[in-house]
């Protein structure tokens, strides 16, 4: 190779799409831009008017430090050669195919939007409900079921860690602190309007074995309003014993809860451990919860004991995990709710050959763990992976993706678009005495952001 | 509320927490690495990257550890030997790139055998 080959090889920029503005997807245009510079043109497509994923529907509406990760991102976005083209659903607005026909390479980076399910009788009663039913609710995400009416007096969340800790604040924070967030008007007066009293936390193993983050845990210790409870019984087992730092330091917050004093008139989270559910039982409405108590077997496995207990609840939210959904036209493997992949190329199976230009990162790849900043390290070792294929091949020509939305009338949002939202969301907050406002239907961010006029309809006479 | 950098880094630096952190402020000095405590978002991906368990929650601090706190924040809000005024708030590590100063705490540490 000639010198001059090596400085610049090819005579036009690397043209990139990333399918999903999350974080994983964000770090990937980041990743790219710092390693190639104006070398490429990146392109983020979201099916949603909104960028930024899981900061803006998943992360919890009263954690704002971890949500300010996201002046990080939009300086990502807000690159000369990042692009975000929002209202794009990639496998029903535009095929696999035509981004082929755009893009030198393609990296999927959707996330693991579906909720896990439990396999027990009564899953489907109503008032059984999934954790993104809710959070997608209370955060207003726009494909939210349209209205949560928290008449439940008894809750019980099954899961042991941060989003059913999440679940388990929210549902039980006084209403002056949550009007500070930027959760959606209606949202706000649902909860202040809540008739629940007690949140039951259900972890199927012991507290040692809980995945909630030490820092969360202490955090629902310092809120005033909230009372906790634990069963000195079901502590018992790990109050003796070695554990790791973090395990004992959880440990340690839920021995001091299991003394607390009794507050009954206060709202209430119980946090039960080594119980798994069994039945949601009730007519057609959730009325309670039937749990068995578990043990550890010798194999170090969690198994049932015959002892069973019942709660009374009406209300049961799984909050055990997310598992990623598969797109037309890419491998996918179910059972781990990924994508094959070695490295972030995407494979036609586990140990199956590469495809060619197709590249996966974030929880498609790796599956649903990790907290945000984990995203960074996954999308830099899928981006190390597209720099080293994408050096070596020759750059074909490509088509617009412009002029193949325009051909087909679709219409999209563009970045100028999404600040039309974020400003009227601004301005909404600054009308109700809070930073942010946010706008939860599907209509009202489409109109927003393609004509801001019609940004303040809360003051518009109808 | 912060995360923080103690003792555990000093004369070792794997730097493991700065590829994890989102927001980039985690900063390299001669002898340790420093979290700056305004650009810090607690989300906590430093903390189980880092292989000799250096890094803390600010709440979560053993008493012993507690002169990392101000020793983190110093390096941000003091001069440092060799340089005119405090870093203060870059907004990013990658901005800056690696000194060789350290805060009187780091400096004055034994080094590590």
């Amino acid at each position: 190779m000639r010198l001059d080959d090596h400085a610049s090889p090819h005579e036009r920029a690397l043209k990139v799409a990333i399918v999903g503005a999350g974080p994983s997807g964000l770090f990937a245009a980041e990743g790219l831009v710092d390693r190639l510079g104006t070398e490429v043109d990146v392109d983020v497509l979201d099916r949603l008017p909104t960028p930024y994923g899981l900061v803006r529907y998943g992360v919890a509406p009263d954690h704002p430090t971890i949500k300010s990760v996201v002046n990080a991102l939009q300086a990502i976005l807000e690159a000369s050669n990042v692009r975000f083209l929002g209202g794009i659903e990639v496998g029903t607005d535009l095929q696999i195919s035509d981004l082929a026909r755009c893009y030198d390479a393609i990296v999927y980076a959707t996330g693991a939007p579906r909720a896990r399910h439990l396999g027990i009788r009564g899953e489907t009663l109503n008032g059984s409900i999934s954790a993104s039913d809710l959070v997608n609710w209370y955060n207003g995400h726009p494909d939210a079921i349209a209205d949560f009416n928290l008449q439940a007096r008894s809750v019980a969340v099954l899961g042991a860690g941060n989003v059913a800790l999440d679940l388990a604040r929210i549902l039980t924070r006084d209403h002056t602190e949550l009007a500070q967030t930027d959760m959606p008007s209606p949202v706000l007066e649902r909860l202040q309007q809540s008739a629940v009293h007690d949140v039951h936390v259900i972890a199927r193993r012991g507290p040692e074995f809980a995945k909630f983050s030490s820092k969360e845990l202490r955090e629902l210790g310092r809120i005033d309003c909230i009372h906790r409870t634990v069963d000195r019984g079901e502590l018992a087992s790990a109050l003796h014993g070695n554990f790791d730092r973090a395990a004992a330091a959880k440990i340690a917050l839920f021995d001091s809860w299991s003394t607390e004093p009794s507050r009954p008139d206060a709202r209430s989270v119980h946090f039960r451990f080594s119980l798994r559910p069994v039945e949601i039982v009730g007519s057609t409405h959730v009325e309670g919860l039937i749990l068995e108590r578990t043990a550890v077997n010798d194999r170090g496995l969690s198994v049932g004991t015959g002892d069973f207990v019942s709660i009374p609840v009406q209300l049961v939210v799984r909050a055990v995990g997310y598992h990623g959904a598969a797109l037309p036209d890419v491998p996918f493997d179910e059972r781990s709710g990924t994508v094959p992949n070695r490295l972030g190329r995407v494979c036609h199976a586990i140990d199956g050959p590469v495809i060619a230009d197709q590249y996966v990162t974030g929880w498609l790849k790796r599956g649903p763990v990790g907290v945000i900043g984990t995203n960074k390290v996954d999308s830099h070792e899928t981006v190390s992976a597209l720099i080293d294929d994408c050096s070596q091949h020759e750059r074909l020509h490509k088509e617009s993706i412009d002029s193949v939305l325009d051909a087909r009338g679709h219409p999209w949002i563009p970045y100028a678009g999404w600040q039309n939202i974020d400003r009227a969301e601004i301005s909404r907050g600054a009308a109700e005495g809070r930073s942010r406002s946010k706008i939860s239907d599907w209509r009202t961010l489409t109109d927003v952001a393609m004509n801001p006029g019609v940004a303040m309809p809360l003051e518009a006479s109808s | 509320m912060t995360y923080v950098v103690t003792d555990g880094c000093v004369d070792i630096k794997d730097r493991s927490c700065m590829e994890q952190c989102p927001v980039d402020c985690i900063y390299e000095g001669g002898r340790a690495l420093y979290i700056h405590p305004d650009e810090c978002i607690e989300c906590g991906a430093c903390e189980p990257a880092c292989p000799v368990e250096a890094i803390f929650f600010d709440a979560e601090l053993p008493d012993e550890k507690l002169p990392s706190v101000q020793s983190n924040a110093a390096f941000f809000s003091q001069v440092l030997p060799g340089r005119d005024e405090p870093l203060g708030t870059p907004q990013g590590f990658k901005k800056v790139g690696p000194l060789t100063s350290d805060t009187d705490y780091v400096a004055g540490l034994a080094p590590r055998p």
